[in-house]
């Protein structure tokens, strides 16, 4: 075991594995990531807290990893590498690991120009694979990016996100096995809605090898409504919605329902490919609706052990 | 090269020269004329409105290319009309300025006119581009000669970010994504598998972050060295 957190044992066990997310507050209160994750407790192998997520100012990842906790919910660490140069990085994944977070997620972050922040300097002082490298050197060879020695024990289980949707196509399956050369456990990828191209994404990833050294938790984003579908469709980066599936949503009489209808049907088809490992479901603001899919997509209860 | 400039507001030029009555106006004849930012038209048109807001211009001039040492030639020559200004305005880039201000003779503000934006190259008729920030590390070699380190919005140096959509940058439709290109470069060139390799962190303290950058550049031999040996820490990570 390289951390021995529950999310590790899951995927080492070969079980399939169910993670969610939660982003801490644009506050100071502790309740919101309580509540948060009181919802996803029973349903989920481990939670994401996120870390400046779309570049908006919240409560950091680590405290509210360290209040999840304490709310009896396994956390996984985002680490975005925009706000945060080698020192600082180093600095929490030493903090974190102390205070009991054994899960962590390198990302590069969405750039701040999206945010509410748009005048900050992008810090980008290492990218998100060389996080991943220097993650496991501190755990591995217990030596900081510098070459010092490290004084006791750095557990960490590292995840990384990837996208099969962005450009180019051909690279993305390159990209995840540099992610994997480069020391990672587990990706959690970008929401699949076009599983057609996801699944030929696994196939380039599967005859590479890569099924056998990492762990793909695929993404799932519930759609809420028609507007939000057509919204991811035409402004979020990095995600397809096929038009079928807003056909699908324009003929609904209750876009809602028909929205959960949908994200089964994926999760059903994504239990099958080859490779998948779990799913991440990330309900960005809608987390009472995770255990209802988690329950009918046949995944509760979790496995505890 | 150029040095890309663009004009500063005049309120902020106004807020400068706010305390001289007499102002001296320097334009430069090479990158800050191209951009049409402060070569001989934009010197008189500063001198008119300086002059409307009720300012004595004591002579202005456009050097050739204020950043190299002539400048203090130029400088000399026009002793007179500097002599007489309470002030300097520089329409020339933040090194013509700076050059300007080691080689005055009196101690006498001087005040920049333009913002300096980067170091571009012309890649289409009338539209530049940075190219380049000087990292003293150069990985244009990895790279299929497309700088990453300001091509790429993120500075990333192993690949496309997550937002690469249609070969334009998550940043704005409008702005190339820079691992694209080198992706398609790369794989025009039969190079791809350079791609696998991980790039190693990048030393900043050789860039940007290691405080000032200073060299002798030896006249007879032409060797460039720097000035103190790196810290053995720094080579290490
Ligand atoms: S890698 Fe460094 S030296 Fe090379 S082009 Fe980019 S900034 Fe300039
Ligand atoms: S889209 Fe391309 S250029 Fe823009 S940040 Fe990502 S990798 Fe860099």
């Amino acid at each position: 075991m390289k951390a021995g957190t529950n999310l590790e044992k899951i995927l080492e066990s070969g079980k399939f594995a169910v993670t969610a997310e939660a982003g801490p507050p644009k506050g100071t209160s502790a309740a919101v990531i309580q509540r948060k994750a009181e919802m996803l407790r029973h349903c989920c192998d481990a939670v994401n807290i996120t870390d400046n997520q779309t570049a908006i100012v919240r409560m950091s990842s680590l405290a509210g990893c360290v209040i999840a906790r304490q709310a009896g919910v396994e956390p996984v660490m985002q680490m975005v590498v925009r706000d945060r140069n080698r020192l600082a990085l180093q600095a929490d994944i030493l903090g974190a690991i102390a205070l009991g977070v054994g899960n962590f997620l390198c990302l590069s972050g969405d750039h701040q120009k999206f945010g509410n922040h748009p005048q900050a300097k992008g810090v980008f002082d290492i990218d998100s694979i060389q996080l991943i490298q220097m993650m496991k050197q501190m755990r591995d060879e217990k030596k900081f990016l510098n070459g010092d020695e490290i004084s006791g024990d750095v557990p960490m289980y590292i995840g990384a996100a990837a996208n099969p949707f962005a450009d180019p196509f051909e690279y993305r399956v390159k990209r995840l096995a540099k992610k994997v050369k480069a020391g990672v456990d587990f990706i959690q990828t970008q929401a699949v809605y076009d599983v057609p191209r996801f699944a030929r994404y696994m196939k380039m990833a599967c005859d590479m090898g890569l099924d056998k050294k990492v762990h793909v938790l695929a993404g799932v984003i519930p759609i809420r409504s028609l507007g939000m579908a057509r919204y991811m469709r035409d402004y979020v980066s990095g995600v397809t919605v096929p038009d079928e599936i807003i056909t699908r949503l324009e003929k609904a009489e209750k876009a809602k329902e028909e929205g959960v209808k949908i994200i089964l049907d994926i999760i059903e088809q994504l239990k099958e490919i080859p490779g998948v490992h779990g799913i991440h479901i990330m309900a960005v603001g809608w987390e009472d609706i995770v255990q209802e899919m988690v329950e009918k997509a046949g995944l509760m209860p979790r496995p505890v052990l | 090269m150029k040095t890309i400039t663009e004009q500063k507001p005049i309120e902020e030029i106004m807020q400068y020269v706010d305390k001289c009555r007499w102002v001296h106006i320097i334009g430069c004849g090479t990158c800050a004329t191209l951009c049409h930012t402060g070569g001989k038209s934009e010197v008189m048109e500063l001198q008119r409105q300086l002059e409307a807001a009720g300012k004595k211009v004591s002579g202005w001039m456009v050097i050739p290319t204020a950043c190299d040492e002539l400048t203090a030639d130029a400088l000399r020559e026009e002793a007179e009309a500097i002599d007489k200004a309470d002030c300097i305005v520089a329409m020339t880039c933040a090194i013509g300025v700076q050059n300007i201000a080691i080689h005055m003779k009196d101690v006498k503000p001087v005040y920049p006119g333009l913002n300096t934006m980067f170091i571009g190259i012309e890649d289409r008729p009338g539209h530049f581009t940075e190219v380049c920030l000087q990292c003293a590390s150069c990985v244009l070699g990895r790279t299929a000669c497309v700088c990453p380190l300001v091509r790429c919005a993120k500075s990333l140096l192993n690949g496309p970010c997550g937002g690469s959509s249609g070969g334009r940058c998550e940043i704005s439709p409008d702005v190339p994504c820079a691992w694209q290109i080198i992706y398609d470069r790369l794989v025009a060139t039969g190079r791809l598998d350079e791609m696998e390799a991980i790039e190693p962190v990048k030393d900043w303290s050789v860039s940007v972050s290691g405080g000032p950058r200073m060299v002798d550049v030896d006249a007879e031999c032409g060797i460039v060295r720097p000035k103190a040996e790196p810290e053995a820490a720094a080579t290490k990570g």
